[in-house]
């Protein structure tokens, strides 16, 4: 097909779509006014229910906490599935450098970058700790506060290149640290099951005063093992799209 | 205009379909799909908000202060969640495809198989 019937084809369709998509916004209420019920009724409960001023927190590890299980478990099979995508093809092999210490064929970073990279690990991972373990009072939690901690990793890869990347976060260690924050999250919810509670009931003291750090019961407890989890999980997508890049060679060469 | 941000979703939607239809680069491609999916975040945020309300965190504001819809703002986190995963695994395609085939260009891409 050439490229402008593609074109048209396309332009029809849209027609069609936003046509129908007007059509349906006719039905909508307007921007603003807002009908409800979930929202009203949970921004009124959730707070004395959980003990968690973030409601959204409280909506992703308690009310919805069984789809966020399926949500975490989208992210694990993402990491396992890239592994299996960039796995070696027949005839291409490692470059050696990786255990020789040698950085390969890595493009060297320029000083300025490397060293505005390493200024920056230590804020991010606080920043990164801070966001996984503060779900329960501020907009942040567990899925936010594991990709910044990745972010850090990533960091450490600008300005030490590949080999540091991979000491200061070795696979077999990822993967376990993966496994670990995954499986914290089902075993919470399994832990509630064997003490006769529905499945991720919040069965953890809820602490006295709301919003606090020691407060929300399994939310905060979740979104940390969320936050390990989404980290470990960008590391090794990370790590491996690096790997593809700087290590593995063609049976042309490349 | 009460409309206005439904009307920012379909135009997102749009520009970002057309990007994957024309699209000559698969990580161009990737970008677009990206961009289509970011519809989805304007609207989810659109259709919970509530006019001269608050974000629904309670830390430093009366429990009872009028707050937007936080069921929607927990399901836009998903609709993040699986987009990095959808990316993450696009992109690991991508690379392996121009490794395979030397190129990256989806309309060069059609004539190889396997």
């Amino acid at each position: 097909m050439s490229a402008s019937t593609r074109r048209w084809l396309f332009l029809a369709g849209m027609a069609g779509l936003a046509a129908f998509y007007l059509w349906g916004l006719v039905g909508l209420p307007g921007f603003g006014h807002y009908p409800g019920p979930y929202g009203l009724i949970i921004n009124k409960i959730a707070v004395a229910q959980t003990n968690a001023t973030g409601v959204v927190s409280a909506v992703n590890f308690e009310y919805r906490g069984f789809d966020t299980v399926g949500e975490e478990f989208i992210l694990f099979m993402a990491a396992a599935g890239v592994s299996v995508v960039l796995r070696h093809l027949r005839g291409e092999r490692e470059r050696p450098g990786l255990e020789q210490g040698i950085g390969a064929d890595e493009p060297s970073t320029s000083d300025a970058v490397a060293q505005a990279a390493l200024v920056f690990v230590g804020p991010v991972l606080v920043l990164g700790w801070w966001l996984a373990s503060h779900a329960q009072t501020s907009p942040s939690g567990g899925f936010q506060g594991g990709v910044v901690l990745a972010t850090a990793f990533i960091l450490i890869y600008l300005s030490g290149g590949l080999l540091t990347f991979r000491r200061i976060s070795p696979v077999a260690l990822t993967d376990a640290v993966e496994a670990v924050g995954a499986g914290g999250f089902a075993a919470i919810g399994l832990a509630a099951v064997l003490m006769g509670l529905p499945y991720l009931d919040n069965y953890l003291p809820l602490g006295i005063k709301p919003g606090a750090v020691s407060s929300s019961g399994t939310i905060a407890l979740i979104s940390f093992f969320v936050g390990v989890e989404v980290a470990a999980a960008l590391i090794l997508m990370v790590g491996e799209m690096l790997e593809q890049t700087l290590l593995v060679q063609g049976e042309a060469g490349s | 205009m009460s409309v206005f941000p439904y009307l920012v979703v379909v135009w997102v939607l749009a520009v970002g379909l057309y990007g994957i239809v024309t699209s000559r680069h698969l990580i161009h491609l990737i970008m677009c799909l990206i961009v289509v999916q970011s519809s989805t975040y304007v609207l989810l945020l659109a259709v919970g908000y509530r006019r001269g309300a608050v974000a629904p965190y309670f830390s430093d504001i009366p429990v009872h202060t009028p707050a937007v819809d936080p069921v929607v703002q927990a399901l836009a986190l998903t609709d993040v969640v699986v987009e990095a995963a959808v990316t993450a695994l696009l992109l690991a395609f991508a690379i392996q495809a121009q490794k395979r085939f030397g190129t990256l260009d989806p309309h060069e891409l059609v004539q190889f198989k396997g």
